[in-house]
């Protein structure tokens, strides 16, 4: 029978793994899809190309589809966040001169402790601090605010948009001080000398929801067959890069020229969760710096569509509770649960939850047996209840 | 009468620039201006107060521009918006044609879509001058091929150019591939064969 082409726009990092590994694995075909995978230069592009039909499914920036149901974008038709791509996979990179002020104050570079690397960026900086972030709604943009907020920062930062594979150029430029972004693209801002990392997203917030597939609303509804089929296969392909020994075959598929055109060792440091923080050569290793379904990341709380709307609406001077009700009905916790029973996904018994509650991984009752929710704790402590009743 | 729009158009490449800008004028008294590069864009913005900005869809620098759009506080008035939310027909042709407008909220309908219109159909239109400038310069590329292969043709087999020709031609017809493939290996092989 042939396959039915599915065209999907990714852009060039290592959290694309499981759209690429879905179709250069089978994962695809084995669910009768062909996926034509386009890489694309920017987020509003994705959005853009996705919203007018150019491509039939998006990898995109968790908020992304929050913000377009708030309002905050073009007119385009609503769109759904059906499953997480990606959970962690960020670093903070600061320039040399913050390094080596840092090195001064005496920091290690750990590359673990939130607390203890806010204090010592804290007592380093004595100017504004201007921040690079992928996208205004994107985890990097929340992560490296909480980050900020909570160890002393005010008024005194300014962030700015700067394309993932440009943040090292920016930093070179003296553009900015510090930035937030995506595997690879920290590594390679270490490799090319311009960078060390103080910190991987994970430290801030252990489970930082990175990715997401992201499709039509009137897709999702109006082809629940194929919609199924993709998220299974992209689930699959999540299982199986969640497998230790399979991530440095992952880093070789998605380096090839037609991905992210790159030396497969750069990929490999996300993936494998070995980082090379400075450009002296220090090593760290970073337990789950990445991970694709392990201990439900792939499900998308309606908590979390919540969190990110607080935090925009507040930014953005809207009215938070409206714009929870909005982002809270986008990320479709009921297809997950339709689409991805049979596959055999491991489904927890509510749709929201208290975020930040978990200090541990926590073994729970799932619609079936028992599940593990990985640890999800901010690294204030701070905790985020979302609108239940909805 | 009303004031002038203000336009900029983020164009690296001259002639697009050109066709685009050309297409504006067309459509109306703007004041218009090209910027070749993102650097400095948030400079030239706040110097320039556009009422639109016109970018391929396709351009990295195109978050940046979201940023300048939509990063305001709510107490200032944003640099630029999106296209006009109520007008989802405009926005997705803009799509297609590979442009996105952002606009200074508050601008009115009838003033943007002329300006959109004219961007869209110049999109098209340099879209169209591309292909077929590529279709051109494949087949000034195909008679070099084939004038290297005849030539290869009459030295080896000591024949006429025309006689090339015709062989060159049957060989195309019998294997069902163009003439310009079949020059391609010939020529390809031959100088495989003359290496020494």
């Amino acid at each position: 029978m042939p396959l039915t082409p599915i065209r999907l726009g990714y852009l060039p990092l290592i959290d694309a793994a499981p759209l690429i590994v879905a179709q250069e694995l089978g994962f695809a075909s084995e669910e009768g899809l062909s996926l034509d995978l386009i890489r694309l230069n920017s987020w509003a592009q994705s959005r853009d190309m996705l919203g007018a039909g150019l491509i039939e499914a998006a990898h995109m920036l968790a908020p992304m589809p929050v913000a377009q149901a708030m309002g905050l974008g073009p007119a385009l038709p609503p769109s759904d966040l059906v499953m997480v791509l990606s959970q962690g996979g960020q670093a903070i990179a600061v320039s040399p001169e913050l390094a080596e002020a840092l090195r001064l104050g005496g920091h290690d570079f750990a590359f673990s402790d939130a607390m203890a690397a806010g204090r010592a960026l804290r007592a380093a900086v004595n100017k504004p601090l201007r921040i690079g972030v992928p996208f205004l709604f994107s985890t990097q943009h929340e992560l490296v605010r909480h980050w900020l907020h909570h160890s002393g920062f005010g008024d005194d930062i300014s962030v700015v948009t700067v394309p993932p594979p440009n943040m090292a150029e920016a930093m070179a430029a003296g553009e900015v001080d510090l930035f937030c972004v995506g595997e690879p693209w920290a590594s390679f801002a270490v490799e090319n000398g311009i960078a060390s990392l103080i910190l991987p997203g994970i430290a801030i917030w252990a489970a930082p929801p990175e990715k997401g597939l992201v499709l039509n609303h009137a897709f999702v509804e109006g082809q629940p067959d194929l919609t199924g089929r993709l998220m299974r296969a992209i689930w699959r392909a999540g299982r199986w890069l969640d497998m230790p020994e399979h991530r440095g075959s992952a880093a070789e598929i998605l380096s090839r020229p037609e991905y992210l055109k790159l030396p497969s060792e750069l990929a490999e440091r996300g993936l494998t969760g070995r980082m090379m923080v400075s450009p002296m050569g220090e090593m760290r290793d970073v337990p789950g710096f990445i991970a694709f379904n392990a201990g439900s990341a792939s499900y998308p709380w309606r908590s979390l569509a919540a969190f990110f709307a607080d935090r925009i609406a507040r930014r953005h001077g809207r009215d938070p509770a409206e714009a929870m009700r909005r982002a809270m009905a986008v990320y479709r916790t009921d297809l997950y649960r339709q689409h991805l029973r049979e596959a055999g996904a491991e489904l927890p018994g509510a749709s929201a939850r208290l975020e930040g509650a978990l200090a541990t991984d926590l073994h729970v009752p799932a619609e079936r047996g028992q599940m593990i929710l990985r640890r999800d704790a901010f690294f204030d402590g701070t905790t985020f209840e979302p609108p239940f009743a909805i | 009468m009303e004031k002038r729009l203000s336009i900029i158009v983020i164009e690296e490449d001259a002639l697009r620039a050109e066709t685009i800008v050309d297409g504006l004028r067309e459509a109306g008294d703007h004041d218009i201006r090209v910027l070749a590069e993102v650097a400095g864009l948030a400079r030239h913005i706040a110097e320039f107060h556009p009422d639109i900005v016109l970018i391929d869809l396709a351009n990295p620098s195109r978050d940046m521009l979201e940023d300048l759009a939509l990063a305001s506080s709510p107490t200032e008035r944003p640099v630029a918006m999106f296209v006009d939310r109520s007008d989802e027909g405009l926005t997705r042709a803009a799509i297609e044609a590979g442009i996105s407008a952002y606009v200074v909220d508050g601008l009115r309908q009838d003033r943007i879509k002329p300006v959109l219109d004219a961007a869209i159909a110049r999109f098209h239109m340099f879209q169209r001058m591309r292909a077929e400038l590529a279709a051109t310069r494949a087949a000034l590329e195909e008679r070099k091929l084939i004038d290297r292969a005849k030539a290869i043709l009459m030295k080896a087999r000591d024949i006429d150019e025309e006689a090339a020709y015709a062989l060159l031609r049957k060989t195309a017809m019998d294997q069902g591939k163009r003439m310009g493939d079949i020059a391609q290996q010939l020529v390809m092989a031959a100088g495989l064969l003359s290496c020494r």
